[in-house]
């Protein structure tokens, strides 16, 4: 028998139990749907993040006090970074620039207007090493950083929040009760999630330090290495200069921390396919489960239409067109179930992505793969109750009323 | 010889106890004949018609059909000779509801590789006498109706053999004598006939009868 009169006849007795044949489908749409909807999750996720690494600009190292992975217990007392340390290790061969960074968040005051942007109080350098642009107006210089100068650089989203369309270069700002002169707007990065770039206050970190943030250590160092440079051996020769400024014995860990680009790649994307993997399977099991709907409803079929099996073995048909013609059904519900998923997963997705703060992205191929998944799901749960039917006996189906 | 079945003896068991339900039969039937078989119920009438039909294979004995030896073939095989050389009417007309009578009529065409017998089908349904009949549902046709459809359907692959069970047991006298008239024509058109019944009336119709009790022929 041809094969496409196997799949008429099968869509045939599917539409002939709507309802049913639904109902057989609603564990794969949900599986397939779940699946789709949770792998752009993921996906989004990946992109987000991979988005703001490369947003922080390249050959980037970021010196932070502390240790990152001690077992629980910080050692040693001494976890402070200093302006001093950040001179030497300006002095490391390979580092092309580098920018101390004191941040925090502080009310910003115009006129009647007022908004909590996260201040950064750092160097002239922190603008290129992290790939800001100004729009309007300048950066600061460095004259303007030694003299402790009070100026200030808006985000464009804190630029907006305090002048609206009104030009704010040349305008007076208060922080924390001092007057601050707006030097420049940036260009905007976009929405990077759960921390956005453009809404930040850029001050010089020597008025910045005490006078508005009121701390005497430094948050970070952000170092930019020479394009090409060998950034594991920087990072060995930072770890040095830094273990010997801060006299930490031979044996004791660091009481900072120094990651470059690719490690903080590696691990976020390490945390996000943990992720993707668990939400992964928890999908897998319901179309798993979804499978096992449609082996009860083929087997129902079976019994309920032992006297069709009959008639069509007594006029002919060998035991592969029964097999055939059970199994191409239970494929149509799977695959049809695996469209109709894929739509709702695509449709979960976008609100998801609309109404949350997750960012999604669906991805080809997580569609085709669920798309086959639920057709191997057809084949591998329809095969024993196809085999049930192909075996019947023909006397005995066409016995049965 | 169309038909050459000889010695075909066939055991059941129903709880513990054996029953012979056919007990060395021979039958031998000629090309062209239209043979009536007749008993009572329980005779094992029914079981020498799915061994004829190829439905089933008797446990011992030889069953030779046109020339071919099918005693021994495999269920795909009987499958096979069911398709090309068997057409079967049955007493509950045993058509698939779903489709109407013109997928009916093709579907064993479908189950011997040929696509788009609607052609031949609509062919067969006018050999039977519904011409205009070709797009209604079983539930839409009369029970007369039904079993002209079943006929065509047995017509399609051109087979040697028309093999009827208790054929017009659904239907009335009259509509029954019909369908015997349409069985006694397409006789003379040369086609043979085999009519399993446990009516007199019918099993004289024919013009050959041959008599089963207790698993054994009695002519």
């Amino acid at each position: 028998m041809l094969f496409w009169v196997i799949v008429k006849v099968g869509l045939k007795s599917l539409w002939a139990n709507k309802l049913r044949s639904l109902l057989a489908m609603l564990g794969i749409i949900i599986g397939v749907g779940a699946v789709i909807a949770m792998l752009a999750m993921g996906a989004g996720a990946k992109g987000q993040v991979m988005s703001r690494i490369s947003a922080m600009g390249s050959n980037l190292l970021i010196v932070r006090p502390g240790q990152a992975r001690g077992m629980g217990v910080i050692v040693g007392a001494n976890q402070r970074l200093t302006l001093d340390d950040a001179l030497a290790l300006r002095e490391v061969e390979g580092v092309r620039q580098l920018a101390p960074v004191v941040s925090g968040t502080q009310q910003i005051k115009y006129g009647n207007r007022n908004t909590r942007p996260s201040i950064t109080a750092t160097s002239t350098t922190y603008l290129p090493i992290r790939d800001f642009h100004v729009e309007k107006g300048r950066p600061f210089t460095e004259g303007e950083v030694e003299s402790a100068a009070r100026v200030v650089i808006l985000g464009p989203v804190t630029a907006n929040n305090l002048f609206d369309q009104d030009d704010p270069i040349g305008e007076t700002v208060k922080l924390k009760g001092i007057n601050f002169t707006v030097i420049g707007v940036l260009k905007a990065k976009g929405d990077q999630g759960f921390f956005n770039l453009d809404d930040q206050a850029f001050i010089p970190y020597t008025v910045g330090m005490k006078q508005v943030l009121g701390q005497d250590y430094l948050r970070e160092i952000n170092v930019q290495a020479f394009d090409g440079a060998d950034l594991a051996k920087l990072q060995e020769d930072m770890t040095a200069v830094l273990r010997k400024r801060h006299r930490i014995p031979d044996g004791q860990p660091n009481d900072f921390d120094i990651r470059n680009q690719a490690d903080l790649i590696s691990s976020m994307m390490e945390i996000n396919d943990t992720f993707t993997i668990l939400l992964g399977s928890v999908a897998g099991i319901s179309l798993l489960v979804g499978g096992i709907g449609i082996m009860n409803i083929m087997l129902v079929s079976v019994t309920e239409r032992t006297r069709e099996i009959g008639i069509r073995k007594a006029i002919g048909a060998r035991r592969r067109s029964i097999m055939t013609q059970f199994l191409v059904e239970a494929i149509i519900i799977s695959c049809l179930g695996g469209l109709m998923g894929v739509a709702l997963g695509v449709a979960g997705a976008r609100v998801i992505g609309a109404a949350t703060q997750f960012v999604t992205q669906i991805e080809l191929s997580s569609v085709l793969l669920s798309l086959s998944f639920s057709a191997i799901v057809g084949i591998f749960f329809g095969w024993y109750p196809a085999r049930r039917a192909a075996s019947l006996s023909p006397i005995e189906a066409l016995r049965y009323e | 010889m169309m038909i050459d079945a000889r010695n075909l003896r066939k055991t059941y068991r129903l709880g513990g106890t054996e029953v012979h339900a056919l007990d060395g039969v021979d039958v031998q039937i000629d090309d062209g004949e239209m043979v009536a078989i007749t008993g009572p119920s329980g005779s094992g009438k029914s079981t020498l018609m799915q061994i004829l039909g190829c439905l089933d294979s008797a446990d011992s004995g030889t069953y030779h059909l046109a020339g071919e030896d099918v005693s021994t073939l495999s269920e795909d095989r009987l499958a096979d000779v069911r398709n090309r050389r068997i057409g079967f009417v049955f007493q509950s007309f045993n058509l698939l509801s779903r489709m109407n009578a013109i997928e009916n009529v093709e579907l064993p065409l479908l189950y011997a590789g040929h696509a788009g017998a609607k052609d031949k089908a609509e062919a067969a349904l006018k050999t039977v006498g519904l011409n205009e009949r070709g797009h209604h549902h079983p539930n839409q046709l009369s029970g007369g109706q039904r079993q002209r459809v079943a006929i065509a359907r047995a017509l399609i692959t051109d087979p040697a053999i028309l093999l009827a069970d208790e054929p017009t047991g659904n239907l009335d006298t009259k509509t029954g004598d019909e369908i015997m008239a349409l069985f006694a024509s397409l006789n003379d058109q040369g086609r043979t006939v085999i009519v399993v019944t446990h009516e007199l009336d019918i099993a004289r119709k024919c013009r050959r009868q041959i008599l089963i009790r207790d698993g054994k022929v009695c002519e």
